[in-house]
Formats: structure tokens, sequence, C-alpha cells
């Protein structure tokens, strides 16, 4: 039966939640958005066509998911948490069935309106489905070994299929978001190291599973000037973007790197070089900061969470956009191969920006419900 | 409660750890954007620059070239092009059905297209079809709204306005070859030509310019987005010829479908006012592009159109030598004018008999009558009292026996056969008889039409050994460049002998026993003076001898003797000198005089010599077009 604890109440009517909507964070993910689609506007030469435009809709839809998210109750998203899982799941084996092959991966799954991408949903669905797991374990249990072996494979067996689509991008973001949310749900340090340490060894493994143009990328990201028009092309072009943008960049629309086609891709995942060649060091780094400040904003309302569902789904969605804006940034600049990952909010495509508004509704969710209590166990099942 | 506390705080602990590290990394994102964009910025700026700017060269306009009165034998005109740019024409079989239906188009030419556009960017244009007419140029044009990515293009061609009349000396430009390549950028131009013949090859350096540059920014697929600056070359200087294209037209016309060469000189200057070998070509099909049938039919045509005869053809002179042999007698002091020689139609030496063209003999003979009847046995008995090294020494003076340099390509040197040529080359001690056969200007002796025409400057002058040229002016931007004139240094023969050898050449045109009697100018203030020549191409045996020669116009074509004629005119202070060789064209006297007189007679009604030459070129009437 449900526990009430004193302070709390089990959910909130809806104009409640209105008021306690965050607005802030709004504004972040809308400061953010401008500069993607001003960016657009200067990767097809001052137009909004073929991107901004779309881009703005895409936003637009976004932001509404994002509220409609953060308006529906917590104990809802707790309660469907592991239906949103299997569905998820259920998608992902559906790309391997019917996903149509495109630039050599299959990813998508056409549903009309959009090209669905299941991993990019997975990632949500992962951290929804943690979170509640953790969310009914008692203190005591997460000393045993057994608590984490089916999180673990709550973890794998997705990164595992998106790994075979291929996408390494992603299935790294999966793993990643999902061992540290192991870490905060209370798995020990060491445990963790024994993790890592398997990880490291089993790469050799691993390394017969990556399609060729995924090893090529990691040998030539340590060594892009062996083949400049080859491989190493993107990145070499890119960290000639970076560059030569200096201090304060070459101007808005000035990008020659950009604008002459030297860089690839430069409106989805290498747009962030472009940025870097118009805005300068000075623009790039303000961006930077708006992402930080988003994802230290996104701990502080984790923390502030009465709940534990909640607190573990707001760090889940926190660390996945984190890492995947390190990730793409850190790929560009040539910190690490080049593994496929937009930009959050600022490269161009729908169905990423709809997954990430989706997280970024969790989070908001979350904030609103901060002060509900929910109980350990959900339904019939509760002891 | 303890433990949803507990819970609480591990969680928040460790949220605040994975906070930091958030941090950190975004540190870390920072510091590596600092350090290349700040602190190695000036590196990736440079190389920046060089992926987007391309520098494309400007070819120069080609040096005009014309003749002395600025008649324009060779100049640039625009060369419309039809091409197509497969990205905007979308469907390219479409398109070329629809252009094919305004303007014909080879099936080659389509082949070509559809194989350029598999292989190039979308966006590079294809030339269809070069040298369009007017009309064709209008029906594209005309119709353009419906031909998308469907342009006239101009470029630049080289055109020869009077195309066969000036072949030989002009020359024509074509595609660079791999051997030609050089270290100039221009030369690897896919659209360059260069000089490949004649003048245009000869003068080619002067004629090409230099090359003018253009820096563009391109995108990553080689489109050339704008111009950012531009350093204009030097257009290659005009270059003006001593040929006087009406003359040269005449002589020209004058051969009609004889074959040979005629080389008219100013006989101070050593200007080359005519140069004509027959037959000729028009070099515009090697511009346009020359097909395999035409080439062919050029390459196998039994007259070799494609040498050039006054420079490259080398005919025993014949009795035209007669002139050096009487000079080498008179100067060596062997032999007086006057001394006659009893000619009873054949000389004999060892076992040996040298026969007279004339087979009863001219009885007694001195100099003046051996040159105006060709006395052959006359001739035999100089070479023999003159020995055949100061024979050649003579001939060496006037020219014979190496090249004269003249700006044209592949002039070869005759030959001049002396003891040592001829121990060296054939491997045998030199026979006396040998000597007479040189005597009549046969034999190993082998001589160009230009250096005939020398010759006769070289006599008609008083003896100045005049060079002969054929570039009067390098033309700079409409003024002609200061070029050193040569003087001519005199040969050191006695003028008294000179006249007696012009005495002999007055008389074989204008004495009624001359060779050439029936050629000579009758107008007194034009008359000419000349020596004709016949030269055997086949040896005649002595059974032949006795059974009467076969007549030239009942041998084969091939088989004719060649006819030459070497004149100057007029009598008093002589100006022009001419050289006729008519291959097996029969005898000198009755087929290459008629024809020297002829051009003799034109040029003094000319006189381009004693005209103003003029460096402002006279406009081309429109070409018939070329197909």
């Amino acid at each position: 039966m449900a526990q009430l604890e004193i302070r709390g109440r089990q959910s909130f009517s809806f104009t409640e939640r209105l008021l306690r909507l965050n607005w802030l964070l709004v504004l972040l993910v809308c400061t953010l958005g401008a500069v993607g689609i001003g960016m657009l506007i200067s990767a097809s030469g001052g137009d909004t066509e073929p991107w901004a435009a779309r881009q703005i809709v895409w936003f637009g839809a976004g932001l509404l998911v994002m509220l409609t998210v953060a308006l529906i109750d917590i104990g809802f998203w707790l309660r469907a948490a592991y239906t949103i899982y299997g569905l998820a799941f259920a998608l992902l084996v559906g790309v391997e069935l019917l996903g149509a092959a495109v630039m050599g991966a299959q990813r998508w799954i056409d549903i009309g309106v959009i090209q669905l991408q299941p991993s990019e949903l997975m990632k949500i669905a992962l951290v929804l489905a943690l979170a509640r797991y953790f969310h009914g374990i008692a203190l005591e249990s997460l000393g045993r070994i057994r608590t984490y072996i089916p999180p673990l494979l709550m973890i794998l067996a997705p990164a595992a299929m998106i790994l075979r689509q291929p996408d390494l991008g992603t299935a790294l973001l999966v793993v990643l978001g999902g061992g540290i949310m192991l870490f905060l749900a209370g798995l020990r340090a060491w445990k963790i190291g024994v993790a890592v340490a398997i990880a490291l060894g089993s790469g050799p493994v691993a390394w017969q599973f990556l399609h060729d143009y995924q090893r090529e990328r990691i040998l030539t990201f340590f060594n892009p000037e062996a083949d400049p028009l080859g491989a190493g092309y993107h990145i070499l072009q890119s960290k000639i973007a970076l560059g030569s943008g200096g201090l304060l960049g070459k101007g808005y629309l000035q990008g020659t790197q950009s604008h002459l086609n030297f860089l690839p891709e430069k409106q989805t995942d290498f747009i962030f070089t472009m940025m870097a060649e118009e805005l300068g060091f000075f623009g790039v780094t303000a961006v930077l900061l708006l992402y930080l400040a988003i994802a230290t904003y996104g701990v502080v309302m984790s923390c502030r969470s009465n709940n534990h569902f909640g607190r573990l789904l707001g760090m889940g969605v926190t660390v996945t956009f984190f890492f995947h804006v390190f990730f793409n940034i850190a790929m560009v600049i040539g910190l690490i191969p080049i593994v496929g990952l937009p930009l959050p909010l600022i490269s161009y495509g729908g169905s990423s920006m709809l997954s990430l508004m989706l997280g970024l509704g969790l989070l908001m969710c979350v904030h609103v419900h901060r002060d509900v209590v929910l109980a350990r166990r959900t339904g019939a099942g509760g002891s | 409660m303890r433990g949803e506390t507990g819970r609480a705080n591990l969680f928040t602990r460790r949220a605040f750890i994975v906070g930091g590290a958030q941090a950190l990394l975004t540190a870390g994102l920072a510091g590596r954007l600092y350090q290349l964009q700040v602190v190695e910025s000036e590196r990736y700026a440079v190389l920046a620059d060089e992926n987007r700017i391309n520098m494309q060269l400007l070819p120069p306009a080609r040096g005009r070239i014309f003749d002395r009165f600025g008649q324009v034998l060779a100049e640039n005109r625009l060369n419309y092009r039809l091409v197509v740019v497969p990205e905007a024409a979308l469907d390219l079989d479409a398109a070329l059905d629809e252009i094919a239906a305004l303007v014909p188009i080879e099936e080659h030419d389509r082949e070509r297209v559809l194989r350029e556009a598999r292989r190039k960017q979308k966006f590079v244009p294809i030339t269809v079809r070069e040298h369009l007419t007017w009309e064709e140029v209008s029906q594209i044009e005309v119709n353009a709204p419906d031909l998308p990515g469907v342009m006239i293009d101009v470029g630049s061609r080289r055109l020869y306005a009077f195309g066969p009349d000036a072949v030989h000396i002009v020359g024509y430009v074509g595609a660079v070859n791999e051997s030609e390549l050089t270290d100039d950028p221009l030369l690897a131009l896919p659209d360059f030509r260069i000089g490949k013949n004649g003048a245009e090859k000869v003068l080619e350096s002067s004629l090409r310019g230099e090359a003018g540059a253009r820096q563009v920014e391109v995108n990553a697929y080689g489109r050339v987005i704008r111009e950012l600056g531009r350093r204009p070359g030097r257009p290659g200087d005009d270059h003006m010829l001593t040929i006087d294209l009406g003359l040269q037209q005449y002589v020209a016309a004058r051969f009609g479908d004889e074959s040979g060469s005629a080389v008219v000189i100013d006989v101070h200057s050593g200007e080359i006012l005519a140069l004509a070998s027959m037959p000729s070509y028009d070099p515009n099909l090697f511009t346009a592009g020359i097909s395999e049938k035409q080439w062919r039919e050029l390459i196998g045509h039994p007259r070799f159109p494609l040498s050039n005869k006054s420079i490259t053809g080398q005919y025993s002179p014949g009795s035209t030598f007669k002139m050096i042999v009487a000079l080498a007698a008179l100067e060596s002091g062997e032999v007086s004018p006057s001394h006659s020689f009893h000619c009873p139609g054949f000389l004999e030496l060892g076992n040996r008999r040298f026969r007279c063209w004339r087979p009863h003999g001219h009885g007694d003979v001195d100099m003046v009558k051996g040159l105006t009847q060709s006395c052959d046995v006359y001739f035999y008995e100089l070479a023999k009292r003159v020995g055949i090294d100061r024979i050649a020494a003579m001939a060496q003076r006037f020219g014979f026996g190496e090249r004269l340099d003249i700006e044209l390509p592949g002039e070869k040197p005759g030959l001049v056969p002396t003891r040592d040529w001829k121990l060296a080359n054939i491997g045998e001690p030199w026979q006396g008889g040998e000597t007479l056969i040189v005597g009549i200007g046969q034999g190993y002796l082998l001589s160009t039409p230009l250096q005939l025409a020398v010759m006769v400057a070289r006599i008609a002058n008083g003896g100045i050994a005049v060079q002969p040229s054929l570039l009067a002016e390098v033309i700079r931007d409409g003024q002609p460049l200061a070029r050193d004139r040569a003087s001519f240094p005199p040969m050191g023969l006695s003028p008294r002998h000179l006249d007696i050898v012009r005495e002999g050449m007055l008389k074989v045109v204008n004495d009624p026993k001359g060779t050439a009697y029936r050629a000579r100018i009758e107008e007194q203030p034009l008359a000419m003076a000349g020596k004709t020549g016949s030269v055997q191409v086949r040896r005649i045996t002595e059974r032949e001898h006795r059974a009467g020669v076969v007549k030239n116009e009942d041998r084969p074509w091939k088989e004719r003797d060649h006819a030459l004629f070497v004149a100057y005119a007029p009598l008093e202070r002589p100006r022009y000198g001419v050289a006729v060789v008519v291959e097996h064209g029969g005898s000198g006297g009755s087929v290459a005089a008629p024809i020297a007189r002829d051009i003799l007679r034109e040029v003094q009604r000319r006189d381009p010599s004693a005209r103003a030459r003029s460096t402002v070129p006279v406009p081309v009437p429109r070409p018939q077009e070329t197909t």
C-alpha cells in the first residue's frame, strides 16, 4: 500500500503544474534553438531553405512535446516506464527488419510524417526504465551484485542492437548514460572500475564487430594528415575550419570552409565547426557555456527532487544530453574519432530534435513534480 | 525512512560528482578550442586559403602575322563554340537531340560529349561543336530559352585568311605535343595552340606573349565562386614579313598545276618577296581539326604538298650552276673570257665520253657563248682546268652547301661535293670525270631553290653577299621594335668577271641563239637576264643516246627532267632576282623561263621594294567558313 510522506502529495492539479514550469530551462533551450536556426541559415548561404524553415517547425513541435511531457503527471511516467522501454526496444528490432538503409546504416523507420530513429527514443526509454528500476530498490539491496543484473541487461541489449545498425555514437551514449545511472543509483566505485576494465579488455573483440568505415574513422583519428583527401578529409577540413576561425571568427555567413563545401555535413554533425569558423573562439565558448548551464541546472533540478524516480530520471536525461553534446564537439575538434552524432538543439534534423525535447520535457517534469512523493512499489505489486 | 534519506544523500553526492565531471569536460573542450582557434590559428588560416584560392592562367593573344603591306596572313578570330553544361541541361541526351535539330552534330561528337559528361563534374561545360557559323550561332541564341544548359562560348582560333597562298611561309598552329612541353605553364592548357610549321613555328617565342593569371576562389569541387585578382599578361608581338602577298598569289596562280618552287628576292636587301611551293594546302584544315581522310590525302599526295620545296627541295642546279663554274675559272685566272674551246658535241676523258646537250656540238665557244647557248663541252673544259676544289670553294661563297638560316623550319643545306666529302661519305677518292659532271651542275651537287635565288641575287647585285630574310618588322603595341639591320659584305669578286657572266645571262634571254630567247621580256626597261637549267632525273644510257633520246613530253611525268631558270631584272641596276624550279617540267628554257619571265614582269610592275611598307593591318574580308 502507498506510504505517504508528510511533506508531499501524490499528485498536483494541472494549474499547479503549469505554475511550476521552469521558464529558465525553456529560455536556455530556446536560445540554443535560435542559435541553431541562425547557423542553418548560414549553412544554406543565407537562405531559410532548405534547412532553417523546417528546423523552425521541428523546434516548435519539439517545444510543444517538451511542455506536454512536463505537464503529464510524473506518476504516469513511472508506471509507463517499462512499457515505453519495451516499445522502444521493439522498434529497435523493427529497424533491423523493416528499416530502410540510409547512408549505409540502418537507423530509420519511416512513419510518414517523420523518419523515426528508434535509437534516439531508446536513449530516453532506457533512462526511464533504469529510473523506475532503482526507484523500487531499497538502499539495503544496493550492495548486492544481483541487483545490477537486470539493469545491465537493460543497458547492454539495446546497446548491442544499436551497435549492429551500426551507430557507434548512440551505442556509446547509451552505455555511458546507463553506466552513469548505475553509479548515481549507488553502484560501488570499485565495481564500476572492474566493469570499465572488462570493457577495455573486450575492445579487441568489439573491433571485430565494427564496420570498415568505423574502423577507418578510428584509425584516421589518430593520424588524419596521413590521407588528407581520403578518410582523413573530414577531420582535417574540420580542423582547418576551426583554426582559421580564430578568436573572433570570420563573421556570420563568412565562413569560407563551410560555404565552399570543404566542410562535410555542415548542417548536421559538423555544424559546430561551421559555428566555430564564423563566430570564433568567443562565440563557441558562449555556446559551450549555454550547454553547460543546462547540464548543471539539470543536476541541480534533479537533486531538488523529493522522489528517487525523479532524481534518477532528471540526472539520466541531463547526463545523456551532456554527453550527446560532448561527443559531438569532441569529435569535430578532433578529440575523439568521428562517431556520427548530431549537436543537440542546433544540428538539423527532426527525429533527434523531438527525442531530445522529449528528454528535456521529462527533466522539466521532474522539476514540476519535485515535491511529489512516489511509492517505491507501484500498483498491486506494492508491499 | 532512514533508507529513503540515505538513498537521497548518496544520490546527491554522486550527482555533484557527475556535475563536476561535466564542467571539467566542458573546460577540456574549451581548452582544445583555445589551442586550435587561438594558439594554432595562423597555421589553419593559411591552410584554409590554400583550400579555396586557385590560380588560373589567362592565355595571351597570339601575335598576328602580316605581309609587307599589312595584309593579315595569320590572325585570331573569335571561335564560337557550342557548349552544354550537364548539370543545367538535366537530360543530356534530350538536349543533344534538340541541338541537333538546329545545328548538325556528328555522331562521334555526340558520343564524345556523353563520354566527357560521365567523366567530368556536372558543372564543367563540355564543348559540343566548335567554329559555328553566324547562322548557327543565331539559331542557337534565338532558341536559347528552350535549351537550358546550352550556351555559346567564345574562344579564339587562328585564321589564315589567304590559306594555301602563303602556307609554306606562315605555317600553322596546332595542339601541343607531349614532347613540346616546357616549363611554360601555358603549354599545359588544353586549348593552347603553338606554331607547328613555318613562321608560326620559328617565331613562336615572340608570337606567344606572356600569360596573365587570375586568382579565383573555388569550392571543394573546383567550381569558381568569384575572382579575387587579375594580372594581365602581355600579348604576343605582331610580325611583318617581307612577303608581298599580291606577288605571292600571282606566283602561285602562275604555276597553275605545275609542281615545284619559285623564290623572288630583292637582290640588294635579301628580302624574300615571294616564296612559293607547289602544290599547296590549306592551313585552316589544321586549326579546325583535320580529318583522317584529309590527312591521308595530304600525306599520300604524289607531289608532296606538305613539303616546302623552296627550302627543303634539293635539286641538281644543272646549267644554272654554270655561272659559278665560269666565275671560278675567271677568278682563278686559268681561263680568259675570250679563250675558245671547240665543241664537237662531246668531250672524251679517259675512256669515257661526256656529251654536250647538243649532239652536233657548238663549234668554237668562248665564255659568253658558252653561257648563252649553255654549251656543256665548254664547261667540261673549264671544270677540267679549274678543278673541283676551286669550283666547290666558289659555290660555297655563293651560299651553296649550307643553310642560309632563313626564318623557316626545316631548311636543307644542299650539297657541294669535295674530295674530302666523297672520301668520308662514299669512301672512294675523287674521280676526274666527276669534276666535269659538277661543271655542268650535276652529279652529287644539290641546291635548294632558295640557294639558287640567293646565287642570282649575289651575281645581280655586283657580288655582295646578301642573306635572305623573311622577317621585316617585329611590332609591339603598334610600334616596330628596333632591330639590327644586317649590312652585307662584298664577296671580293672582280666586277669585270661579274660583267662577263651577266653578259652571258643577258644573251641567254635576249640573243636569238640564247636558250631562253623565246621567254624574253620585250619591254626594254623591264628586260631580264637569266640562265636555263634542265636536270635529268634518271641516267640516260649510252644505248639510248645512240637510239635517240626519248623527248620529255613522251616520258612519264616522274621521269621527265626538272626545268630550272634563274633570272634577274631589270638589266640596268638589277633589283629583283628569281629562281624557278618546275619539277618534271621538261626543259628550263621552255617551261621554267616563261614562268620566271612573268614573275619578273609582275614584280617590276608592282615594284614592292620601292613602295613604302605599312604596319597598319589591312582588314581582312570575312572569310568563307571552313567546315
